[in-house]
């Protein structure tokens, strides 16, 4: 059975049910237990309809609900009985859904955690895993954002921003447990831009892309990070380049740019070179100048910093780099690195061992701490 | 969405403004402690953000390898260890200002006279996976 199929009909499926008048966080549960029954039954009794016959197992299992919830409380509310079987209706939820999950009322670990389960259809469990914490913690979590969306109308348009900031945040965690968050987060974004025409959410799936077919490249067998210019490129997914790069370029055709376009073209032009050394770094640099008009992100100055670095020479970076806040992150290693080019190790050194001490993760720290025992025992300069 | 530790000491961590040893307490002044740590725990499972929290014995030992073949060295336990790990939390928050604010109000847990103890909490960032887009 399909697992990807399966869970790629959760938000129609979700979303016919709450039309015919489900609320929002009974119809979700009614979803999953529709799911897991599906995985159960599927294998040795596959359906000729498999969105009609989850439709009609949610729709049971959200009437039983209801039904025992109305017992519980004595209510004599009579619950509309199952509306005959028939087409899906014309009308795509899915966009309605992702507004939702992704509502500016919800934290961001509750949005992500929300859209995870009910548009790409997770279980509870999973998402746990991938986070890295207890099943009971990610429940509540989830119950929690479902309670907080309960006033929220379904039929109301929602921003597109947030839904991608959201997309954005499960994309970076990567990897870890049986999810693939960043395959996931692919999907999720590919579902949305079938569901609205938008640059910027094709921006956002061109970037995934690019990044995604370096996954093979960027780490060693034990988990050591590999910088891009180190990359062996013959090992970046051609494919995944190719389709990011087309769906990009339609989307800067449409003259509309925004961050993630921005960033994709970034990504892009790296994509495009051989090596480091034929990258064109006077093209990257003017992507970062767009990117800070469009974002005013410190963030987005200590990459072009690294960029100037490359189009105009070590001094330059520097010159760049001066102008920035020191205490940002990243900084330490970046001015490490410019100066290590610029031909003075020693500096270099200290600040690698500084920028270790400051790594937000363990890869990084490990990576940092390399380049400073690479410089402190005087071995051989940078691969190129 | 990180992880924070927010690690309590029996020993090493700046006095607190309630410094009174448990062993004075009235015994309902216990209970009433244990309560509110049981019950902020069980606060943060609802609010979907805890990860996890263990007590630790406050006498363990030192263990080192002693080379092949050999058995490993064991020492202590030291009554004079400086720094001496009581317990901690695990919580998994949406900004460092809300670990903060938890530790704050895990701080304010009940001692003597049933008044809060304001006892220093150490609060450290897990370091995370690597992200998967860095430039």
């Amino acid at each position: 059975m399909n697992e990807l199929l399966l869970r790629s009909l959760t938000p129609s499926v979700l979303g016919i049910l709450v039309r015919r008048g489900a609320d929002f966080a009974a119809a979700e549960d009614a979803v999953q237990d529709a799911l897991v029954e599906a995985v159960r039954t599927w294998p040795a009794d596959p359906p000729r309809d498999p969105k009609g016959w989850l439709v009609a197992v949610a729709w049971r299992r959200f009437l039983d609900a209801t039904r025992a919830e109305a017992a519980r409380r004595r209510r004599e509310d009579r619950v509309e009985e199952e509306p005959p079987p028939g087409p899906a209706p014309a009308v795509d939820d899915t966009l309605q859904l992702y507004f939702l999950c992704a509502h500016p009322s919800l934290t961001a670990s509750s949005a992500v955690a929300l859209t995870l389960r009910a548009v790409g259809g997770l279980t509870t469990r999973q998402i746990a895993q991938a986070y890295l914490v207890p099943e009971a913690t990610m429940a509540q979590r989830i119950s929690r954002a479902k309670r907080t969306v309960a006033g929220v109308r379904f039929d109301q348009p929602g921003d597109v921003a947030t839904v991608l900031r959201v997309l954005y945040l499960v994309f970076n965690e990567g990897y870890s447990g049986d999810v693939d968050l960043a395959a996931e987060a692919i999907r999720l974004t590919r579902q949305l831009a079938a569901a609205i025409d938008h640059p910027e959410v094709a921006g956002l799936l061109a970037l995934m892309l690019l990044h995604h077919a370096r996954r093979g490249a960027r780490v060693t067998p034990d988990g050591g990070l590999v910088p891009l210019a180190e990359q062996d490129r013959g090992r970046w997914d051609r494919e995944s380049i190719a389709e990011g790069v087309e769906i990009l370029q339609a989307a800067l055709a449409r003259d509309r740019l925004g961050e993630f376009q921005a960033q994709a073209a970034i990504a892009a032009l790296h994509a495009d070179a051989p090596t480091t050394e034929d990258t064109d770094w006077v093209q990257i640099v003017e992507w970062y100048d767009e990117l800070v008009q469009l974002t005013d992100s410190p963030v987005v100055r200590l990459n072009r910093a690294v960029a100037v670095g490359e189009a105009d020479g070590p001094r330059a970076g520097l010159a760049a780099l001066a102008a920035l806040d020191s205490t940002l992150p990243r900084y330490a290693a970046v001015a490490a690195y410019l100066h290590e080019r610029d031909g003075d190790p020693a500096t270099a050194a200290r600040l690698y061992a500084e920028a270790a001490r400051k790594a937000p993760n363990l890869a990084e720290r490990d990576h940092l701490t390399r380049q400073a025992a690479r410089l402190n025992t005087g071995g051989s300069p940078r691969t190129p | 969405m990180a992880k924070y530790l927010l690690l309590k000491h029996y020993r090493g961590a700046p006095a607190a403004v309630n410094d009174v040893p448990m062993e004075k307490w009235t015994p309902a002044e216990i209970s009433a402690h244990v309560r509110y740590m049981n019950d902020f725990a069980a606060r943060l499972e609802e609010t979907g953000e805890f990860v996890d929290s263990q007590a630790l014995a406050p006498e363990g030992m030192w263990v080192r390898y002693d080379g092949e073949g050999r058995p490993p060295v064991t020492d202590g336990p030291f009554a004079e260890t400086k720094d001496l790990i009581a317990g901690w939390m695990v919580i998994d928050v949406d900004s460092q200002e809300r670990a903060v604010e938890l530790a704050a109000e895990l701080s304010a847990e009940p001692g003597a006279g049933g008044r809060p103890i304001h006892e220093w909490l150490e609060v450290r960032p897990f370091l995370t996976k690597s992200p998967t887009i860095t430039e």
